[in-house]
C-alpha cells in the first residue's frame, strides 16, 4: 500500500467527517434494520440470530458501498475538483486504493452499532476466533462491492447512478438470500443465490460465525464477480474524461 | 526543447467539432497566451495537453510523453477552477494533499507566504473569498516546482493589487526558466504577460503570433456613422454592416478610417468610434476572412 494511496484515504475521510450526518446517516439503517428486523423476530433464538446478524452486516456492506461509491463517485465526478486530481501525477491506483481504504472505514463506523445490537438485545453469539473471522470475512466482502460501486460511479452520470443502484439494489439483496434464513429461500433462489455477489457474501459471512458449509462453487463465484467488477471499474476510469463539456 | 505539442489534432463532443486539425507547439521557456472568445476550444485544447481528455485523432505530447501517462505530468502544474476547491478541506491540508504527489515540492509555507495566503491555513476553502480561493488555485499549480505550468483565466475577479501581485508571480516563475500556458478571453492579461499569442476560434488556430501582431488583429475599433451614399473602397476595413443608413465598420485603426472618409469626401453624420469586444472581433474575423 503505498503513502499515496493513504494520503488519498486521509483527505477523504477528513472531508467525509467534517459533515458528521453523513457518517451518522450511513450508520442510521443497519442499526434501524436490526432493531426493526431482527431483535423482535429471532432475537432469542442464538443460531437464527447470528446468522441473521451475519446477513444484516452483508446488506449494510453491500447498500453502504453501492450508494457511497456508485453514487458519490459519480457525484464527485460531477465537480470540477475531480479534473485538477488527475492533472497529479499519479494513477487510479493510489485514488481506488484510497477510496477503498475510506470505505473500510465507513463500514467499521456503520457495522459497529449492528454488532453492538445483536451482542446486548439478542441471543447471537460468537466465539473470538469467530468473530475475528467474521471481520475479516466483512473486509473481504465489501471488496467486490466497492468495485461494484466504482465500476458504476465512473462509467454513469449522476442521476443514471442514482438509478442504477437503486434498481440493483433490492434483486440483489433478496436473489442473494440476505432477506432470508440460511436455506429458507424460495427454490429457484435457492439455486441461483450461490453465484450472485451478493449470495457468495453472505455465505462467506455464515460459514466464519456458524456451521453454515461453504461451498466452493459460491467462493469461486465470489471472486470471479470481484475480478469482473474490479476490470470494469478500471476500464471505467481510464475512459472517463470527466464531464462532457468543459 | 518542445514542452508541448499538438500535431494536428481534433476533437469531437458527439456532433459538436472543439477542436480542428490544430498545431502546437509550446517550446521549454517560453510564456504562451491562448486567446479566444468562449467556446473557441481553448479549455479542450488544454484538457488534451494536460491529460483530461483523449483527442479525436492526431497527437498530444506533454514533456516528451503521453499526458494521460502519470510520469509525463511529474512538471506539470494545473490551476483547478476555484470553485471547485472542497469546500470542507481547510487550505493547509489541501496544500499538503497536493505537496504529497510530488517528490520535491514547495514547503506549505513558502507557497503560502508566495501567494500571500499566510494565517490562512486553518480557514476551510469554503470560507474564503472569491480572491483567495483564486489565489489558492494558482498557488496549487506552483506547489510541485513545475517546469510547465497553464493557468487557467488566473486573474478573472481580482482585484488590481492582487492582479498586479499575481502578474509578478507568473513572471518571476517565467525568469526562472518556466514555460507558462495562459487561456483567457481578456487581451489584456494575456497582453500583460505573454509574448506569444494563440488565437482560437471555432476549434482552428486563427493566429499565432507576437502581442503586437495579435492586438493589430483582433483589437478593433467599431466607427459607426450614418450616411446615404456607398463607400469608397477604404483600407484597412475588416467588415461592413449597413441598416438602413447607418453603419457600422469594423477597423483596426480608427484614426486612419476616420482620415481616410474625410480625404475621400464621403458626407457622414453621428460619427462614433468605440472598441469592441473580443468576441465582436473575431466573429468579423471569422465571417470575412478575406475583407482586410
Amino acid at each position: 500500500m503505498s503513502s499515496l494511496a493513504l494520503t488519498h484515504a486521509k483527505f477523504q475521510i477528513i472531508e467525509l467527517f467534517r459533515i458528521p450526518i453523513a457518517v451518522i446517516g450511513s450508520a442510521f439503517w443497519p442499526a434501524a434494520s436490526m432493531l426493526a428486523f431482527v431483535v423482535p423476530f429471532v432475537g432469542h433464538e442464538p443460531v437464527y440470530a447470528t446468522y441473521a446478524t451475519a446477513s444484516m452486516v452483508t446488506f449494510a456492506v453491500m447498500s453502504t458501498n453501492l450508494f457511497q461509491y456508485g453514487i458519490g463517485v459519480s457525484e464527485d465526478r460531477a465537480q470540477p475538483w475531480d479534473p485538477f486530481v488527475r492533472t497529479l501525477p499519479a494513477g487510479a491506483a493510489p485514488r481506488f486504493a484510497g477510496r477503498i481504504l475510506t470505505g473500510l472505514a465507513m463500514m467499521a463506523v456503520a457495522l459497529a452499532p449492528v454488532v453492538v445490537i445483536a451482542t446486548f438485545f439478542t441471543e447471537a453469539s460468537v466465539s473470538a476466533p469467530a468473530f475475528l473471522a467474521a471481520v475479516l470475512a466483512t473486509a473481504a466482502i465489501s471488496i467486490p462491492f466497492i468495485l461494484m460501486g466504482l465500476a458504476i460511479g465512473y462509467s454513469l452520470p449522476q442521476k443514471a447512478a442514482i438509478v442504477v443502484a437503486q434498481v440493483l439494489f433490492l434483486p440483489l439483496a433478496f436473489g442473494g438470500g440476505l432477506m432470508t434464513p440460511p436455506g429458507g429461500a424460495p427454490g429457484f433462489v435457492e439455486d441461483l443465490a450461490p453465484y450472485l455477489p451478493t449470495g457468495g457474501a453472505v455465505r462467506l459471512m455464515w460459514a466464519a460465525v456458524g456451521d453454515y458449509p461453504l461451498e466452493p462453487g459460491s467462493l469461486l463465484a465470489l471472486i470471479a464477480w470481484t475480478g469482473l467488477f474490479g476490470a470494469l471499474a478500471v476500464w471505467a476510469y481510464r475512459r472517463d474524461e470527466g464531464r462532457r463539456f468543459g | 526543447m518542445i514542452q508541448a505539442r499538438a500535431e494536428n489534432v481534433t476533437r469531437r463532443y458527439g456532433n459538436t467539432l472543439a477542436l480542428d486539425g490544430v498545431d502546437l507547439r509550446v517550446r521549454a521557456g517560453e510564456l504562451v497566451g491562448l486567446l479566444g472568445p468562449n467556446g473557441a476550444g481553448k479549455s479542450t485544447l488544454v484538457n488534451l495537453l494536460i491529460g483530461i481528455r483523449r483527442p479525436t485523432s492526431g497527437r498530444v505530447e506533454l514533456c516528451g510523453g503521453d499526458p494521460r501517462d502519470a510520469a509525463s505530468r511529474r512538471t506539470l502544474g494545473v490551476t483547478p477552477q476555484e470553485t471547485g476547491l472542497p469546500a470542507s478541506l481547510r487550505v493547509g491540508e489541501v496544500i499538503d494533499f497536493v505537496r504529497a504527489h510530488y517528490p520535491n515540492p514547495l514547503t506549505r509555507d513558502e507557497l503560502l507566504e508566495r501567494f500571500g495566503l499566510t494565517g490562512l491555513v486553518r480557514r476551510q476553502t469554503g470560507g474564503l473569498s472569491g480572491g483567495q480561493r483564486r489565489r489558492l488555485a494558482v498557488a496549487l499549480a506552483f506547489t510541485g516546482r513545475p517546469e510547465i505550468v497553464f493557468l487557467d483565466e488566473p486573474t478573472t475577479g481580482l482585484d488590481v493589487e492582487a492582479r498586479r501581485a499575481l502578474w509578478d508571480g507568473v513572471r518571476a516563475f517565467h525568469a526562472e526558466g518556466g514555460t507558462v500556458v495562459l487561456t483567457s478571453h481578456y487581451l489584456e492579461e494575456i497582453e500583460a504577460l505573454a509574448q506569444r499569442v494563440v488565437v482560437l476560434a471555432n476549434g482552428r488556430v486563427l493566429a499565432d503570433d507576437s502581442v503586437t501582431a495579435v492586438r493589430g488583429l483582433v483589437g478593433m475599433r467599431r466607427v459607426s456613422l450614418t450616411s446615404a451614399v456607398p463607400l469608397p473602397d477604404l483600407e484597412g476595413l475588416v467588415s461592413v454592416e449597413r441598416a438602413d443608413d447607418r453603419l457600422h465598420l469594423l477597423t483596426a485603426d480608427a484614426d486612419r478610417l476616420v482620415r481616410a472618409l474625410v480625404a475621400h469626401d464621403v458626407p457622414f453624420r453621428d460619427l462614433e468610434v468605440r472598441p469592441t469586444s473580443l468576441e465582436e472581433a473575431f466573429l468579423a474575423l471569422t465571417r470575412t476572412p478575406a475583407a482586410t
